[in-house]
């Protein structure tokens, strides 16, 4: 069994069927990246994962342990951390409180937080130099950085980033990805929602592509990068004509 | 001279009850930061408190021990007992409502306002009661034309001292900043690993105590109480938590101390009866101009 699995995912926004069956795992290690166009059903996996929404049917585990029904904080303890779009960092706290938040539950540890924290300033070395900063006030890949650090503070086993590059110049984008990159090489499963198809299949060892609610294709992510249809849907542009 | 020695002596005074205000704005705003809910049985949590601890001290005979074991026992247990009445009121008043509409739970504090009310009255009657007169000594000292009493101190500072811990709290521990945090966004509290229905249940607690303290050291300075005397403290508590910015921490403290003073020139200078009329005559001139209170675009997201 994977460290990560979703078995048959069934997600409803009241009538309205958002997943309609869903199936996906993430071991250890690995880069997992879910493509797909707008609405989709991307964000929804994620936040169903996560414990923010209810699945009708349908199982989550992590490590063996069903996440269904789980309350989200308690999903969080339970080793997987979800770094939501849009970053929803708490702007009117500093960078400080915004990563000691992220080490909630391990809050009367004070040592242990000090070491997560180090270890985040190490990855993010720009956070350090702005931790007295209101949030609010960060650069946007400064506050992609910070909540990525943030969700690192519960030293999660199933690291989920929606959207991490959105927004974001290209060249911080890139950084912003190889980060991740290391982050998974250091042992954590990482299932990566990203609109920017080919950055993220450049970094992720597998890929689900979802359409309308379903996988509709999955494979190792460099044999999904050669493929048609994705080129097509997802690759499109000048680019992959130029390499053509 | 004489001039300044009155308003010396208003602003005394002013301070004094400005004090109470600003410890039933604070519960106001707290629990308004985290679920932009106005609790507007906030005013008669501080009622129910003031006869909790006026049953310690006169029905059980408390104010015959010594002064401040009496007052220990009257504040403590008070504020105990008020919190667990404003859980039971978030518990199956206000959480069945929560993420519904914001109208109904509006109408539901109301009517947890006017429970209370009806409440108290069911269990200590109609009448006024009395907190026993001389608990604290009634004298004072003069500085210079102004006259303070010891009780005014002891009040003051009894606040003030609730105030820091209240600011130490939210400002200092890692659970205060979960409180800060929610007023910014629930559902990435939840992704912290943050039990938002605890921080809530915590929210209440602070705020029924503060209230609480409040109506025990109304009952010692104005030594009368009624089932009643919770309307317009909340009504006053809560203008003085718009006035400063609702949300707001210093703003419901500064908001509650400007009221107090509001009150205590408007009584000095022209009559008791042009109280109300000052003091909302003010709120709706603030908001006029600056909408969101006198603590600027700090307000509502912000604590």
């Amino acid at each position: 069994m994977a460290l990560l699995e979703v078995q048959d995912l069934h997600v409803y926004y009241g009538n309205i069927e958002a997943l309609r069956g869903i199936s996906l795992h993430a071991e250890p290690g690995q880069i997992v990246a879910i493509l797909g166009g707008n609405g989709a059903g991307k964000t929804t996996t994620l936040r169903t994962i996560s414990g923010l929404l209810r699945p009708r049917s349908g199982s989550i585990s992590c490590a063996g342990k069903s996440l269904v029904g789980v309350d989200a904080h308690v999903i969080v303890g339970m080793g997987v951390s979800h770094v939501p779009e849009g970053r929803r960092i708490f702007n009117i706290l500093d960078v400080d409180e915004n990563l000691a938040l992220g080490g909630y539950l391990i809050r009367s540890q004070h040592q242990l937080i000090k070491e997560r924290k180090a270890a985040v300033f190490t990855l993010f070395p720009r956070l350090a130099e702005r931790r007295g900063q209101l949030a609010g006030t960060l650069s946007g890949g400064e506050q992609q950085m910070l909540a990525i650090g943030r969700a690192l503070m519960s030293n999660p086993k199933v690291l989920m980033l929606d959207e991490p590059s959105l927004g974001l110049a290209p060249i911080l984008a890139k950084s912003v990805l190889k980060t991740v990159r290391e982050i998974a090489n250091r042992g954590a499963a990482v299932l990566l929602v990203e609109q920017n198809a080919r950055q993220a299949l450049a970094i992720a060892d597998h890929a689900y592509v979802i359409e309308v609610g379903r996988i509709v294709l999955e494979g190792g992510a460099a044999v999904l990068a050669k493929d048609e249809r994705v080129q097509k849907a997802y690759l499109g542009g000048f680019e992959s004509v130029g390499s053509a | 001279m004489l001039g300044m020695g009155d308003f010396l002596q208003y602003t005394v005074i002013g301070l004094t009850v400005g004090s109470f205000y600003a410890l039933v704005a604070l519960g106001y705003t707290i629990v308004y930061g985290i679920i932009r809910l106005i609790n507007f049985a906030q005013g008669d949590l501080s009622m129910v408190g003031a006869f909790l601890g006026w049953t310690l001290l006169v029905s059980f005979g408390f104010e015959h021990l010594p002064v401040y074991l009496a007052l220990v026992i009257a504040f403590v247990v008070p504020m105990i007992g008020t919190a667990i009445v404003n859980l039971g009121i978030l518990q199956f008043a206000y959480k069945p409502l929560l993420r519904r509409s914001l109208l109904a739970i509006l109408i539901t504090a109301l009517g947890m306002s006017l429970l209370l009310q009806n409440a108290a009255e069911l269990i200590w009657g109609a009448a006024i009661e009395a907190y026993p007169p001389n608990l604290l000594p009634l004298s004072g000292f003069f500085v210079g034309p102004v006259h303070v009493t010891y009780v005014q101190i002891a009040l003051v500072v009894a606040s003030l001292l609730l105030m820091g811990g209240l600011v130490a709290f939210i400002q200092g521990t890692t659970i205060g900043t979960a409180m800060r945090a929610l007023a910014v966004d629930h559902d990435a509290a939840r992704l912290m690993g943050i039990n938002v229905d605890a921080v809530i249940r915590i929210a209440f607690v602070l705020g029924a105590m503060l209230a609480a303290a409040s109506g025990v050291m109304l009952g010692i300075y104005y030594v009368q109480i009624h089932f009643t005397m919770g309307f317009l403290l909340g009504l006053r508590a809560f203008t003085a938590a718009v006035l400063g910015g609702i949300g707001n921490i210093p703003g419901a403290m500064a908001g509650g101390m400007l009221i107090g003073l509001l009150e205590a020139y408007t009584t000095g200078y022209l009559s008791g009866t042009w109280e109300d009329v000052v003091v909302f005559g003010v709120l709706i001139t603030v908001l006029i101009v600056k909408p969101t209170g006198l603590f600027g675009e700090r307000v509502a997201e912000r604590m």
